[in-house]
């Protein structure tokens, strides 16, 4: 018995149980396809392996329940970093449905950048096409808004609800309340314009266009 | 004196009352709030969502403007503007790359010799002083002051030191003679972002909000950032819907009830664009049922 277990440790291939997984992870390295945790790192200069899962994130955020995954458990498949997991955490509903309120990050012990984490892995999974099907209405209001900005420069409240609403086909949501905001002087038909819009068009083009999303 | 103004998206859409209540308070106070010239959106929770580097230059931008027209100093109204372009002279300043790359991005140079305030910070440094013997009996309310997210964290950058029991807008409210409540909800979030996108979570989020004010006895809801306020306003349906309960406690901006203490009418305060009715008019506190239910008649009016 001791021999053998000196053995698999001279030469981890020859351990049965382990071997495949160290393959895996051999051909991992070779495809210098690095894991989630460290593009997190350089792109956000977060560690996730700080987290000792004190939970206390999860219990602040006012939003866990609504979440597929708690957002400690986030960090806990981050810092086990299998292909698997990292799959997992971008194809969450968590990281959409997460609202930045900046709970997380003012409790955490650890000083933990959370919604900063949650950021990188909102673009992350966009770009990977793994985004959460549920979240599709937040990711459209995402895409809406940026869109108003990107034309005018400044908000236009009727055209961006207008375009979400073609991308969300959802007509009918909400209309009850368009009136009212109209009689109280709430909602206007003439978007207001920025004058150096193109200015704007070009910050787009050299961001958007041009990284990973991250730093 | 001078000061830099940041308007935002919504004082010009959603909120004309904050901006109304605000320009006349700095009025009372003698200050004048100089617009940034050809001001761009900040980028909200949509940019920071999808893109980091769009959410610093959007922000630097209207910084980098300010810094040119020589202001020294910017008070931003919207708490989540305030945090975004808090968040871009925080990055500009502490990430040498974000130095070197946002130059050719914004096309302006910027060197980061700004200083932001929120309302709060506006209020306390020039208008406090401003606001002696201001006592007035009509306010013998109970006030909850709702601070929300974004006045208050992320704590390392908004450098606020009761960044879960904030007591700042209490302190100002209390020199107009207004007692606020003591209460469990004033950092929580409301909801915001997902205003559109997940209405029933913004219900569940504001409704906690309104009724933890009501249950301490609170008569309204004092706010200090837009988004919250249309959330805990505008919002009644999906709110009352979560509660089951029909709610009337008003949700109004601070700088609404400082310009009533200035002397300015409810009407120079704009207080008919809020959707639950409140008035100081007359010692008569209303916001009772029947001018809710006179609020809703309109609505159907409308409708038809």
């Amino acid at each position: 018995m001791q021999n053998n277990m000196t053995e698999i440790a001279e030469n981890p291939s020859k351990d049965t149980y382990y071997s495949n997984d160290l393959q895996k992870w051999g051909a991992e390295i070779k495809n210098k396809d690095i894991s989630l945790k460290e593009l997190v790192f350089n792109e956000t200069g977060e560690k996730v392996s700080l987290c000792y899962q004190c939970g206390k994130c999860t219990a602040g955020c006012p939003l866990s329940d609504e979440m597929d995954i708690a957002p400690n458990t986030i960090l806990r498949l981050l810092q086990i970093g299998s292909k698997e997991y990292d799959r997992k955490v971008l194809s969450s509903y968590t990281i959409w449905v997460c609202l930045s309120c900046e709970t997380c990050m003012a409790r955490c012990p650890k000083e933990v950048d959370l919604p900063a984490i949650t950021d990188f892995l909102r673009s992350e999974s966009i770009r990977r096409h793994l985004a959460n099907r549920k979240a599709n209405n937040i990711i459209n209001f995402h895409k809406a808004f940026l869109h108003s900005i990107r034309g005018s420069g400044r908000l236009y409240e009727f055209g961006l609800v207008i375009g979400y609403k073609l991308r969300a086909k959802n007509l009918f949501q909400d209309v009850l309340l368009a009136p009212s905001m109209i009689t109280h002087g709430k909602l206007k038909f003439i978007p207001a314009k920025v004058k150096n819009s193109s200015q704007i068009k070009e910050i787009f083009q050299k961001t958007i266009n041009n990284n990973r999303g991250g730093k | 004196m001078k000061i830099g103004y940041f308007p935002g998206c919504s004082l010009h859409g959603t909120a004309p009352e904050y901006e109304a209540s605000l320009k006349l308070v700095a009025k009372a106070a003698d200050i004048e709030l100089v617009e940034i010239e050809d001001w761009n959106c900040c980028g909200a929770t949509a940019a920071h969502s999808m893109n980091r580097m769009l959410s610093i230059a959007l922000p630097a931008r209207n910084l980098a403007i300010a810094e040119k027209m020589g202001l020294e100093e910017v008070v931003v109204p919207c708490a989540a503007c305030y945090s975004r372009l808090l968040f871009a002279l925080n990055e500009f300043k502490l990430d040498e790359k974000v130095r070197m790359n946002l130059q050719p991005i914004i096309e302006t140079e910027f060197k980061g010799n700004i200083k932001i305030l929120n309302v709060l910070d506006f209020l306390e440094k020039y208008v406090m002083d401003a606001l002696k013997n201001k006592v007035d009996d009509k306010f013998k309310k109970k006030a909850a002051c709702y601070y929300g997210c974004l006045l208050v964290r992320p704590p390392k950058l908004t450098n606020s030191e009761r960044w879960d029991d904030p007591l700042r807008m209490e302190a100002i409210l209390k020199k107009i003679g207004i007692d606020s409540i003591d209460w469990s909800f004033k950092t929580e979030c409301c909801g915001a972002g997902l205003s559109i996108a997940r209405t029933d979570i913004v219900g569940k989020l504001s409704g906690k909000i309104i009724e933890d004010a009501k249950d301490r006895g609170a008569d309204m809801i004092v706010t200090a950032c837009p988004m919250c306020q249309s959330n805990l306003d505008m919002r009644r349906g999906a709110i009352n819907n979560y509660l089951k309960k029909d709610n009337n406690i008003p949700a109004i901006f601070i700088t609404q009830l400082i310009g009533l203490a200035f002397g300015y009418s409810e009407k120079d305060m704009q207080f008919d664009k809020l959707f639950v009715p409140i008035s100081f008019s007359n010692n008569n506190f209303s916001n009772n049922n029947d001018n809710l239910k006179m609020q809703k008649s309109k609505v159907k009016e409308v409708k038809v």
